[in-house]
């Protein structure tokens, strides 16, 4: 599906992202910036359902898991360190997904997505019906997290185009950690998994263990999404656990294409922006309300003429391309 | 004659009520080809199945003699416990990853002998060991031209050749064949019992075939089984000359079991 122009278009891509700002109004600049930290949520989600796959409608646990750590670490005024705080986000992830993982991947297709959904949905009720998170009101994370190096700052994460930047590190740096495991040994093995996973086992992996791998792996950068996410906000509340986000980030990556890292990220764009035009009320007056139906028929549509997401769009055009005798 | 390799021994297998395998003893020994034949739903790709890990045994056990590792029973333990083993299989359907090239597909399969599962900086395909290993068992397979070709371009023959390459490439000693020559045309059985008997120098092989000129042209020892139970084993002549057995399977049933 990838061809060779497709390092070019991307590294042209991350250029235009990083020039934004200096063009962009602030409310832009931080909408793209909700978008990237979407994109390193569905690129996460993309490495279990696309790569190894395994569909979760629970993914929103880490997500927001990670946030909770942040407005709980963090000093009720001051600001917390990014380093720590980060660390222990990230750990509980991981771990969360080492205990909740023994047992869910014991089950696969569609028990998986309901034993997924099922833990999600206790951890959303544990910070819903007990004060321990704040309620269903949630908590502030009243100051962004420091970033220091001894005494120096190294970013200001209040600056909203500072944040942006950081964002957008970060999104690229994911992308690339990701091709890179996808190409090593294990991100081969996990692929054999989703194509046969009794066949990989009669050859001798244990696939249980590469499972479990990249379901830790896959949480873990969920949870440095949901960290980022709830930094940038400035609070958290049970929402951020719940099964709509779980859906829309995996909508995000069926729209994008599964099982390719920059169709998650295309879907996360197209997704939020979508979002954004389909609700605007100036534009759709009182029909605003209902941009869900709207979406809802755009997600149908593309599922239907792309099979393989928006990112098929490229290959299903060279081929017409080729079939008509111009070359490719 | 040396010790067996690999020894069954009084295997069963029940399902529910029904004994699919039952009470069937064989021995394995490195260099001979034991093949497994009997009409259909005999129990042979059960038996494969038992030996393999795909299922576990209800009674009996598996005495396996592993390199330098001492004797195992394998009866339970987890297929790619098994395979790690020394132990490989090739399916009756054709069942590798389609996604990858012929080569990617051995590549995998010979990966799994190596236990850097974790290195996951480093490009899978720049293992020399591993891609070296990838490229013998693709050219003793008579694969060697086709390995930049995508698994599902390859003809119906071809697929089943890449099974048995990706058998080679975990490095087998002992070889659980599950119909290798089915689906395929007289040329492309040829080849691949040629195949047989020239990895038989150095593996033990258990065949489960229905093709009774590739069977007698490669057997050293032979299995009949009807109905879940051996009701003859010894050399292919003395098979063939049993009137118990032309009885029960190569007289009469010999027409319906291609079918």
């Amino acid at each position: 599906m990838r061809s060779k122009l497709t390092p070019v278009l991307l590294l042209i891509a991350v250029i235009l992202l990083a020039a934004f700002p200096f063009v962009g109004e602030k409310f832009y600049i931080q909408l793209i910036a909700k978008v990237m930290i979407m994109a390193i949520f569905a690129m996460s989600l993309d490495l279990l359902v696309g790569y190894t796959g395994l569909v979760s409608l629970g993914h929103a646990a880490f997500f927001g898991l990670a946030g909770y750590v942040l407005a709980k670490a963090a000093p009720q005024y001051a600001a917390a360190n990014l380093w720590t705080t980060l660390a222990l986000a990230l750990v509980a992830c991981a771990i969360f997904a080492l205990l909740t993982g023994f047992l869910v991947l014991r089950t696969s297709g569609i028990y998986f997505i309901m034993v997924t959904l099922a833990f999600s949905q206790m951890l959303f009720f544990v910070f819903h019906d007990t004060p321990f998170g704040g309620g269903s009101d949630g908590m502030y994370i009243y100051a962004k997290p420091e970033m220091k190096i001894g005494e120096t700052a190294l970013l200001d994460l209040e600056d909203f185009k500072v944040l942006y930047w950081f964002t957008l590190g970060l999104m690229t740096l994911v992308y690339l950690f990701l091709r890179q495991v996808l190409d090593s040994n294990f991100g081969r093995a996990l692929i054999g998994i989703k194509t046969n996973e009794h066949r990989l086992r009669a050859l001798g992996f244990p696939t249980f263990r590469y499972k479990l791998a990249s379901y830790m792996l896959s949480g873990t950068l969920a949870g440095l999404a949901g960290y980022i996410a709830a930094l940038q906000f400035g609070f958290v509340n049970p929402e951020i656990l719940s099964w709509h986000v779980s859906g829309s980030v995996l909508m995000m990556v069926i729209l994008g294409g599964m099982g390719s890292l920059h169709g998650a990220v295309l879907g996360a764009f197209v997704f939020i922006l979508l979002q954004e035009i389909l609700s605007n009320q100036s534009w759709f007056g009182p029909i605003a309300k209902h941009w869900q139906l709207a979406m809802g028929i755009f997600v149908i549509i593309v599922a239907l003429l792309l099979p393989q997401g928006l990112v098929g769009l490229g290959s299903t055009f060279r081929k017409k391309h080729k079939a008509s005798g111009g070359h490719g | 004659m040396a010790d067996p390799i690999l020894c069954v021994e009084k295997l069963t297998k029940l399902f529910g009520g029904l004994a699919a395998v039952n009470d069937v003893s064989l021995e394995l020994y490195l260099g001979q080809v034991h093949a497994v034949i009997g009409p259909n739903g005999a129990g042979k790709s059960t038996l494969t199945n038992l030996i393999s890990g795909e299922l576990a045994p209800t009674t009996g056990a598996i005495r396996y003699l592993a390199h330098g590792e001492g004797e195992f029973d394998l009866a339970g333990l987890s297929s790619d416990r098994i395979s790690r083993l020394g132990i490989g299989r090739s399916f009756q359907k054709t069942n590798i990853f389609l996604p990858f090239t012929a080569f990617e597909n051995c590549r995998l399969a010979a990966q799994s002998r190596q236990q850097r599962a974790w290195q996951i900086f480093r490009g899978a395909s720049r293992y020399a060991d591993v891609n070296a290993i990838a490229e013998q068992s693709l050219q003793a397979a008579g694969l060697a031209e086709r390995g930049q070709v995508n698994a599902a371009m390859l003809s119906h023959g071809e697929q089943r050749q890449l099974e048995i390459a990706m058998c080679l490439a975990t490095q087998p000693r002992v070889l659980l064949m599950d119909e290798p020559l089915a689906g395929m045309g007289p040329q492309e059985s040829l080849r691949i019992v040629a195949l047989i008997q020239k990895l038989a120098a150095d593996h033990a092989i258990l065949l489960i075939e229905h093709d009774m000129d590739a069977v007698f042209a490669v057997a050293h020892c032979l299995t009949v089984m009807v109905n879940g139970e051996v009701i003859e084993s010894g050399t292919p002549q003395a098979v063939r000359a049993s009137a118990h057995v032309q009885e029960a399977y190569l007289g009469e049933a010999h027409g319906d079991t291609h079918g």
